[in-house]
Parts: C-alpha cells; sequence; structure tokens
C-alpha cells in the first residue's frame, strides 16, 4: 500500500550503515531482525556486536512478523510540526515473536481499540521511492 | 567514598518567568543564578576552580571567564538531560574529595519558555536527544518525537501491570500544585487546581493530559559544593552529602527493548547512595524527586525503593507525598508547578529545607532528605543529603 499523493513530509530514516539495511529489506516487503550466529539471539535496534556473547557474527533472520501490542500512546497534541495534521495517531511498542520489540504504529486500528497483548501483524507503508515503514495490522488469527 | 567529606554551601536562583522571558541569554541567566550562589556562600568567583555546567552553556572555559574563575582545573559536563544537575552534585563531591577542586560551582537552567521551546525543538537536531542516530531512524519516522510521548509509553504499562490509575496521576499534579500554593517563587503560586481541573485538562499524549507535564519556564539555579573543611570558614551552615550515586537504564539509547522495561538508571543508583549514606529511604524527611511528568515521581519512588515496584500509585494517594503526609515530595511544587530549570531547583530546595529556611511549606525538623534526578530515556541520579 502507498500514501495518497500528497508530498510526504514526514522525518525519514537515514538509509545508512545497519539502520539502512533494515530498511532495504522493508522496502522488499520483508521484516528482517539482526540474529547473532553465536548464540542465537535477535537483536533490534541493529548493532555491531551481540550485547550477550560479544559475537559480531550475524545475519538478517526473518521475522514472522507476528507480535503483540506491549504498550502505546495516543498522540493528541503534536509536538513536531511534521505530525501537526497526522493528530490523532498512536505510537505503538510491539513485541515480536522473536523477542524483540520495535516503535512502529498498527494501521487499521483507533487508539481506542489497542489494548496491550493485542495480537498484530507486519505490514508495509511506501512513503516515498526509496524508504518504506513496518507497520501492522490487527492480526486475523 | 566521600560520605559527610563533601556538602553544598552555597545555593542561588533567578526568578521563574512564563512571559515575558528571562531578557538574558541562556549563559547570562545561569551566571545570574551562580553570583546569587556565590553572595549565598560568602566566595568569590576566582576562588571557583570546578564547573560543571549544562551543555546549553557550551564549554565550562566560556562560563569560567566570563564569571571571572582564574584559576580553573576541572571541569566537565554531564549528558544526562534532567539527571545532570544531581549527577554533577555526585560528580563535585568527588572532585572536591579527591582534591580535583576546591569549589565547583553546578550552574543550571534555560529559557525554556521564551527560548526554543522543548516541545517544538526536541526532535529537530539528531545530536541532542536521545537516542540520537536510533530516535531519528525508528521513532521519529512513526511520530514519536518528544519526551512526553517516551515516558507515556512507560506510564502506559506501568498502568497495565500495576493497575495505576489516572487518579494516580493526578495526586501527583495536585500535590505539585498544593505545594506551590505555599511558594511565592512558583509559576503555579495562586493557581489551585482540583482533580476535576485534572481530568478536564486536555489529552497531549495518553495517558498524559496537559497537567501531567510540567510547566516550561525561564529560570536558573545555581549551587556550589566544598569540603567539609573548607566550609567551616565560610557564610552559611554547610548542607551534607551522604551518599549520591548515578545511573543509566539499559539499554540507555533505546527506549523499547529493555528486558526490565521499569528499570532505570535510579534502580541502581538509588541503592548505592543510600548503602553510602548508611541510611534508608524511611529515613528521609522529605523527597525532591524529579518531575517531568505525573508518572515519573511514581516510577522513582518506587525505583529509588520508597516503596516496591507496583506500589507507587497507592504511596501517592491520600495526600500520601503532600506535606503533613508520608513522604512530603517536591515542597517547592516541582517541575510540574514552581518551574522547570532542568531539575538544579530541585536540589536548591533540598538545601533550604535543611537549612529550615523553606518558610510557610518548611518541613518540621528536617534533617536528612533525597533529591533525584531524571533525565533522557531514564538516565537516574540520586542524593542524600543532611543537615
Amino acid at each position: 500500500m502507498s500514501e495518497n499523493a500528497m508530498p510526504y513530509d514526514k522525518p525519514l530514516p537515514s538509509l545508512t550503515g545497519l539502520h539502512g539495511e533494515f530498511y532495504a529489506w522493508c522496502r522488499d516487503r520483508e521484516l528482517r531482525f539482526q540474529r547473532c550466529t553465536g548464540c542465537g539471539r535477535y537483536r533490534h535496534v541493529p548493532r555491531d556486536i551481540c550485547a550477550h556473547c560479544s559475537s559480531m557474527e550475524w545475519e538478517w533472520a526473518r521475522s514472522s512478523g507476528r507480535g503483540t501490542v506491549f504498550t502505546w500512546t495516543e498522540v493528541v497534541r503534536a509536538l513536531h510540526p511534521a505530525f501537526a495534521a497526522a493528530t490523532p495517531y498512536a505510537p505503538v511498542v510491539v513485541e515480536m515473536e522473536e523477542g524483540v520489540r520495535l516503535l512502529s504504529r498498527v494501521v487499521d486500528c483507533a487508539a481506542g481499540e489497542l489494548a496491550i497483548g493485542m495480537p498484530v501483524e507486519v505490514d508495509f507503508l511506501e512513503v516515498g521511492d526509496a524508504v518504506t515503514l513496518p507497520v501492522f495490522r490487527r492480526s486475523v488469527l | 567514598m566521600f560520605k559527610d567529606k563533601a556538602c553544598i554551601v552555597g545555593v542561588g536562583e533567578t526568578p521563574f518567568c512564563r512571559k515575558p522571558g528571562s531578557g538574558l541569554s541562556e549563559m547570562g541567566i545561569q551566571l545570574k543564578a551562580s553570583l546569587s550562589a556565590l553572595e549565598d556562600a560568602g566566595l568569590k568567583a576566582a576562588q571557583i576552580d570546578g564547573i560543571l555546567p549544562f551543555p546549553n552553556v557550551g564549554k565550562a572555559e566560556a562560563f569560567a571567564a566570563s564569571l571571572g574563575c582564574e584559576n580553573l582545573r576541572f571541569a566537565a559536563t554531564l549528558h544526562m538531560g534532567g539527571a545532570a544537575p544531581v549527577g554533577s552534585l555526585r560528580m563535585a563531591a568527588m572532585a572536591v574529595t579527591s582534591g580535583a577542586a576546591d569549589y565547583v560551582m553546578v550552574p543550571g537552567g534555560w529559557n525554556g519558555y521564551s527560548g526554543a521551546r522543548v516541545r517544538e525543538t526536541a526532535a529537530n537536531d539528531v545530536n541532542s536527544i536521545p537516542g540520537g542516530e536510533i530516535a531519528r531512524d525508528f521513532y521519529l519516522p512513526f511520530g514519536l518525537t518528544a519526551p512526553p510521548q517516551w515516558y507515556a509509553l512507560m506510564a502506559r504499562r506501568h498502568m497495565h501491570e500495576y493497575g495505576t490509575t489516572e487518579e494516580q496521576l493526578g495526586a501527583v499534579a495536585l500535590a505539585m500544585r498544593k505545594h506551590a500554593q505555599l511558594n511565592p517563587a512558583a509559576v503555579m503560586h495562586g493557581k489551585p487546581l482540583t482533580m476535576a481541573d485534572y481530568l478536564a485538562s486536555p489529552m497531549i499524549s495518553s495517558p498524559y493530559r496537559l497537567l501531567d507535564c510540567c510547566v516550561e519556564t525561564d529560570g536558573a539555579a545555581a549551587f556550589i559544593v566544598t569540603t567539609v573543611e573548607r566550609a567551616r570558614d565560610l557564610r552559611r551552615k554547610p548542607v551534607y552529602v551522604m551518599g549520591a550515586a548515578a545511573g543509566q537504564p539499559y539499554p540507555a539509547d533505546e527506549i523499547t527493548n529493555r528486558a526490565d522495561f521499569h528499570r532505570t538508571g535510579l534502580t541502581n543508583a538509588a541503592p548505592e547512595a543510600f548503602r553510602m549514606a548508611g541510611v534508608t529511604p524511611a529515613d528521609a524527611d522529605f523527597a525532591q524527586i524529579y518531575d517531568c511528568f505525573t508518572f515519573e515521581v511514581i516510577q522513582q519512588l518506587e525505583e529509588a525503593g520508597f516503596c516496591k515496584r507496583g506500589e507507587g500509585g497507592a504511596f501517592v494517594e491520600h495526600g500520601g507525598i503532600e506535606l503533613g503526609g508520608r513522604l512530603p515530595v517536591n515542597t517547592h511544587g516541582g517541575l510540574l508547578s514552581q518551574a522547570h530549570v532542568l531539575g538544579i531547583s530541585h536540589v536548591v530546595e533540598a538545601v533550604r529545607q535543611l537549612r529550615g529556611e523553606a518558610g510557610a511549606r518548611q518541613v518540621a525538623d528536617a534533617e536528612i532528605g533525597v533529591v533525584t534526578g531524571w533525565g533522557d530515556f531514564g538516565d537516574g541520579s540520586i542524593a542524600v543529603l543532611r543537615r
């Protein structure tokens, strides 16, 4: 899915380094997290080294895309000018099956319907030619 | 390490205002507070040989040049946001007891209202926001841009796990506002607050309403630390540093992936500070708790050990943290109702309480007080002080 034809004016991630690699997978509509090939743990946000076993060896492992809502907030008054017209909206922390959490949005659910523990699954939102954000939808499971 | 060997010998504050502004630069307003602290201590600027400035004045050299500190030999800046003033108090105690400096000035403040306001600018400079590139690449694109939103995520989870209620958040706002009615210097002096007012205030970032948020203010404060021996020659009775510590959550640069979501920098720092002090939280006669938002008071009361985790909501209810309650908290009105000058006014108020100078809001016979700092994604600092 893609946003409407209006120019996209919200902050975009840089596409450099490991952060850029994460978003490159998103552009291919795949949610992948680093998995340490030393101890097997997943990690997010991307980092150079495994904080558990100190291994610098890792791979981009594909996520199941499934998770649950861990916490959220409904932003009613925007505190960044780029989001002034977007309120209300709800940043959500999703806890993935792999154990990592990421900050995202549940795009098919009003804030009043969000609940901690609610199952969600990943979707992808194209916000420009170069950037696709991982977002979530209510899981049908 | 430095228990009872370092002390605060001078405090100073500027007036606090929310319009038309201080009329001074951020350097200027902190220099003004520093002059006030020097006067209070009976020291001359040339005697200050250590400065721990907040990042917004730039390097300590510039501050020393303006103030007239001719023998600067110890300077550092802590990048802990609102945890910096109490963290700097600890660092100053380490410096004077080690001999690295004789008299350390800790200034803090800003034009938080008339200058570039946090709510508009926090996300604009990737180098100035906690998390830096992590925030830029993983939070800002999703609209998580500012402190009330970060901490609302914590508050929501706490409410889910422990049943903390909106009214309990409101009880914090009401206590701070009540204390401000006893403090003529507070920006909310003369503006009492009811629970109905609180619950009717507009939502900012749920569960945080407008009245869960501190007041952006122009103002500054400063304090001076030296050794107990040097303090004997000075004007004021010293306030002793019994113990102090600082700490970081893990990971400190990323807010969502904490194995223990409620662990903050204070979780480890508080036991260290109390151990050094040789007292327990129950020995405190009052606490000045960094109150950027209401829930952070509840969270820090828990993590500092004033109550068990999950019991902070009940602790603050029914006047528990008001004057006359089990633990008077933020007797000056705090960031929520006195002024938001980056937490340094909490130190000043603790000193005034322990000197018996708090006027209508004085805690009777206050002997031991605790002051905390909170910054960035949960950096923590704490000091246990005594008269």
